[in-house]
């Protein structure tokens, strides 16, 4: 039943994408290893001088790099914390809309922004909070701003949080929706014959059938803590924010690719490869153990 | 038939249906703010007057668009990359896939190569490296560039998998006993049943190849090279008056208001034209992308 020739054709089948991965991928895995010099491009990887740790116990003495990694874990667990709260609580509260039209129409709404990238809506959040922008104007009718949304180190973290919110709540929702759709109906029913009213459905059977998923979503999300959105910060950052908005990817794009120092960008890079491959690590472990998830 | 539910019941059901849709509607209130500065006069935006609705209503940023030829080449680079990038993705997507979803038995091999593969999708290399390695390859400044890197996209690969996994075994075996070979099995047996998988992962690529800014930016020297996303990024947001001073240029910068407004709507029109699949797949993709076995 299973021939040698078949054999030889999974191996060609597979050969392209093995080709593809190492390429982008493994190779640039070694081109990390110019963290460990100090990288001359004129020299290449073999002419640089091999320089062991120094860049890594540079960037640890660096005060910037300590403020990014900072700013990098708040933000991200930030937008996890709310936008999975904004989620399920979107979810719960769509569920109870009896009318399916509307219900649709709700959702197409909400799912839009996640399909928009990044760069279309700074643009438009550029505009809209700028000192004349719409959201001035409408604080304006409470006496409240101007307020300087993109300007201002305490204000921007939470512009960050609250515009990921917007842009990925209700798509962040389908996973809650389905799994409130999996719930068995009957459970509703009997609840009702003994005198539940909403509220209590909610409490004791809607929220314990989508426990699950949030514990599956937490434990993923686990991965994510030091991926705070590269693409949101960098078009809606200025220099003013560096103190609380300044990531550890727009970082290292501004010391490695702008002012050009490869090895410190790349050491900088690597140390967050590492913590991240980590991180993951216990993400899949945490929701294998608590979620009955595998990945393949 | 007559509802059995209290009053007080179907007040709350209004509210929250209420509630709910002013929700969604102020989710778009934004991207309306942008169409109707778009439409409206120059001096009215300076002044801060546009919300929801146009004033001084007029299609002229519309008009200046169509003629600008650096918007149309930049236009053009991203439906390139999205024709290059997305076939790429979807041949390579599929020939990955459907070795990865045959048995340990059929494929001894299958195992290795797929933790491999998950190992790749994991590893997130530092920005320096990656551009070091394209570079090495002289890619720069070429359509490649933006298409050739992200060309095995892993995530859509094991989504594939997955649903390859949950075709019927007894296709597969009736087409054996036919004679068909691997090849034949993929073509004739599991891409016709597999449709709703290939659109969704196919959208996923496209979306993903159109919204892209980032690998234009570092890997395109030559502005005439920049895909869309990176030419309104730079026309936007990096040529800000605010960080070069300047009150002649802050003056250009608030009459252009309405036209990079424009831009910004433009670029927004590939996806609302193909937002209602994206709506279906991409929902049923997050499905199959979550349920295993």
């Amino acid at each position: 039943m299973f021939r040698d020739t078949d054999r030889l054709a999974y191996y060609v089948m597979i050969l392209p994408g093995l080709v593809l991965l190492i390429a982008f991928t493994f190779v640039p895995l070694v081109y990390s290893v110019i963290a460990f010099q100090k990288f001359n491009p004129a020299l290449g990887i073999q002419g640089s001088p091999w320089v062991g740790l120094d860049n890594i116990l540079y960037m640890f003495s660096l005060r910037d790099a300590r403020q990014v990694f900072t700013n990098t874990v708040f933000i991200a667990t930030m937008k996890m914390i709310f936008v999975l709260i904004t989620a399920v609580a979107f979810a719960l509260l769509l569920n109870e809309v009896r009318f399916l039209r509307i219900r649709r129409s709700i959702q197409t709404m909400v799912y839009l922004p996640h399909f928009l990238s990044w760069v279309i809506l700074a643009g438009i959040l550029r505009t809209i909070l700028a000192r004349d922008g719409m959201m001035n104007d409408f604080l304006g009718i409470f006496g409240i701003g101007p307020v300087y949304f993109l300007g201002q180190p305490n204000i921007f973290p939470w512009v960050i949080i609250f515009s990921d919110v917007w842009k990925e709540f209700g798509f962040e929702a389908i996973v809650y929706l389905a799994a409130l759709t999996a719930i068995d109906p009957t459970l509703y029913e009997v609840a009702e014959l003994d005198g539940a009213n909403r509220f209590q459905k909610m409490r004791f059977i809607s929220i314990p059938g989508i426990a699950p998923v949030i514990v599956l979503v937490a434990c993923l999300s686990i991965g994510n803590v030091l991926n705070a959105g590269f693409d949101q910060i960098f078009n809606l950052y200025s220099p003013i924010v560096y103190s609380t908005g300044d990531i550890i990817d727009t970082y290292v794009y501004r010391i490695g690719l702008i002012q050009g120092q490869y090895s410190l960008g790349t050491a900088v890079g690597l140390f967050k490869t590492v913590v991240a491959l980590l991180l993951i690590g216990v993400s899949y472990w945490a929701a294998g153990r608590w979620a009955n998830y595998r990945i393949f | 038939m007559f509802s059995s539910r209290s009053t007080s019941d179907r007040i709350i059901d209004w509210l929250i249906t209420g509630f709910l849709l002013l929700a969604g509607i102020s989710t778009l209130l934004p991207l309306v703010n942008t169409l109707a500065i778009s439409l409206s006069d120059k001096a009215a935006v300076s002044g801060g007057m546009v919300g929801l609705w146009p004033v001084g209503f007029n299609l002229n940023s519309y008009g200046y668009i169509l003629r600008d030829d650096k918007f149309w080449q930049a236009f053009g680079v991203s439906v390139l990359r999205v024709v290059l990038g997305g076939g790429l993705n979807f041949v390579l997507t599929v020939l990955t896939a459907f070795p990865l979803s045959r048995t340990v038995k059929a494929f001894p091999a299958r195992n290795f190569f797929m933790w491999l593969f998950v190992f790749g999708m994991i590893l997130n290399v530092g920005i320096v490296p990656w551009y070091l390695t394209i570079s090495g390859y002289k890619l720069i400044d070429t359509i490649w560039a933006l298409v050739l890197p992200g060309a095995i996209p892993i995530f859509n690969v094991i989504i594939l998998m997955n649903f390859f996994r949950n075709i019927p075994k007894e296709l597969d075996e009736a087409a054996r006993i036919d004679g068909a070979n691997p090849w034949q099995l993929l073509w004739s047996v599991y891409l016709p049943t597999s449709i709703p998988a290939l659109a969704t992962i196919t959208l996923f690529s496209i979306v993903g190849h159109w919204n892209s800014f980032f690998d234009g930016l570092i890997l395109m020297n030559n502005p005439d090279n920049y895909p869309l996303q990176t030419y309104i990024q730079q026309l936007v947001i990096a040529d800000r008056p605010a960080l070069h001073g300047g009150q002649a240029q802050m003056l250009a910068q608030l009459s252009s208001n309405t036209l990079n407004a424009a831009k910004l709507f433009v670029a927004m029109i590939p996806i609302l034209l193909v937002y209602p699949f994206l709506q279906r797949y991409f929902i049923r993709g997050i499905m199959l992308g979550a349920v295993k076995e």
